[in-house]
């Protein structure tokens, strides 16, 4: 009975997490307009019961935009994740099954993007894509696919081998229809946990690009805004601009982790009933 | 119409173990409708030369023909098909098994009734099946309208002796019928000495 209840508890702690971050993307989507609005009767006030995370200089209501900035980083989080996810299943499959001389490249590819340190190349890709939205995702997509790709390519490499893989082939069965109806289906699990654990990647990286101001345009509501902001505040004693919307992105990006942790628990028959 | 499957001292040797052939100049014919037993002690590749014959391995040197075609290119469902010591490893363990039998295209009705194969097993995964039922469905599957070689790897080891004596009779009735040409991998002289035309040893 342990063990079900265990799987149970485990199944109860995603569902959790998948419902705050849910609750989080869809606060801030309605609450965009609230997080732009200044009003200089209220400016600079402590936190208080009327405003959980105070005020800033302007009057904004700082719960209103950490609440919009991380449902901004979520959905950004979440496309880039995804997309570069795609990119390392595609580029991992392609490595293992298209022959040596397609391997090298990609191998070479995953090493070029690996070699520059990750914040670097996301900058330079931001810039060079124009900075805003369409840079930071670009950034950020193009530059985290590569540890994935890596494990999707040792895992299909290792399918290639595997005996009934060998027997469908000797049964005339195409390339393709091997990767389709065999190989995906055993990638689920490391692909599905490999893009969720990307998103904390993704999020954080968008925050720090923006932060060091090549990336969101500071007119967004994005978290890195609102921290490079407060910093200038922080000096004159207002704690609370920069401390509450700083711990609400590692809350964040912690679910995320628990998420995808608890998710590859499950889905790994290894430690299924954990 | 006889056809010829023939190993021309082939030499093998896996990759890591360097200078040391597990085979070396070894020769092998089968005819269609020819039950070669093949023994040796455990360790001297008898299962490194089916898979050779069945061309899921190139050897170093000599070839791998059928009818003077070698097996190792060919499109399609190949006509030598290779039967497994573990039946488990050859079944994907996440596809419905009735998918996995799809894959050798239909499979006659006949085969299924005297390989005893149920309907409901088609709905179930691998691992609900037992390794005898199991080992059962891959010879339906091996026994692909377009095969004319079976190499079968040890392939009653794990069965009990009812079971053992089923899949053999089937087997020589459908080999004798079809006019297969069998090779059959066993320790067991008695077996050997019962299924088979001509026994050959691997020389040490």
């Amino acid at each position: 009975m342990t063990t079900t209840n265990r799987r149970r508890s485990t199944l109860f702690l995603v569902l959790f997490a998948v419902a705050v971050l849910a609750a989080i993307t869809v606060a801030g989507i309605l609450l965009n307009g609230r997080a732009m609005e200044s009003d200089f009767a209220r400016k600079n006030l402590m936190p208080c019961l009327e405003y959980p995370f105070g005020t800033d200089w302007m009057g904004r209501d700082m719960l209103a935009r950490t609440l919009a900035g991380l449902s901004l980083s979520i959905r950004i989080g979440l496309l880039t994740a995804a997309v570069s996810a795609c990119i390392a299943l595609v580029m991992g499959i392609i490595s293992a099954t298209m022959g040596r001389w397609a391997d090298s490249v990609v191998c070479f590819c995953i090493d070029l993007v690996m070699g520059i340190p990750h914040i670097l190349l996301v900058m330079l890709i931001s810039i060079a894509c124009g900075k805003g939205f369409l840079g930071v995702v670009t950034g950020v997509a193009l530059s985290h696919w590569t540890s994935l790709a890596r494990v999707i390519r040792g895992e299909v490499m290792q399918l290639r081998q595997a005996p009934y893989i060998l027997a469908a082939r000797k049964l005339g069965i195409r390339r393709w229809d091997i990767v389709r109806r065999h190989m995906l289906v055993h990638l689920m699990p490391q692909f599905l946990t490999g893009l969720i654990l990307l998103f904390p990647h993704a999020i954080l990286h968008e925050a720090s690009v923006t932060f060091l101001g090549f990336g969101l345009s500071s007119e967004q509501p994005a978290i890195g805004v609102i921290l490079s902001e407060s910093m200038r505040y922080l000096t004159t004693g207002k704690w609370w601009l920069a401390l509450f919307p700083g711990i609400s992105l590692v809350i964040v990006v912690l679910l995320f982790a628990l998420l995808g942790e608890r998710i590859r628990l499950l889905l790994d028959p290894a430690s299924a009933q954990e | 119409m006889t056809m010829t499957l023939q190993a021309n001292n082939v030499t093998f040797t896996y990759r890591g173990r360097h200078g040391a052939p597990v085979l070396q100049n070894i020769s092998l014919t089968i005819q269609s409708g020819e039950r070669v037993g093949l023994k040796a002690p455990s360790g001297r590749g008898k299962t490194t030369l089916c898979r050779l014959l069945a061309g899921y391995e190139r050897p170093q040197s000599g070839q791998v023909l059928l009818d003077g075609k070698p097996v190792c290119g060919m499109r399609g469902v190949c006509p030598v098909q290779m039967m497994w010591q573990h039946p488990e490893t050859v079944v994907d363990p996440l596809l419905r098994l009735g998918v996995t039998l799809s894959e050798s295209g239909p499979v006659d009705r006949r085969l299924l009734e005297e390989l005893h194969i149920e309907d409901g097993w088609m709905e179930r995964f691998p691992a609900e099946l037992s390794g005898g039922e199991l080992q059962r469905f891959c010879l339906a599957r091996a026994l692909n309208p377009a095969t004319r070689f079976l190499l079968c790897d040890e392939i009653s080891a794990m069965l009990d002796l009812v079971t053992q004596a089923q899949i053999w009779s089937f087997l020589i009735r459908e080999a004798e019928r079809r006019d297969l040409g069998l090779l059959i991998v066993s320790h067991s002289d008695s077996l050997l000495e019962q299924v088979c035309t001509r026994i050959e040893t691997l020389p040490v």
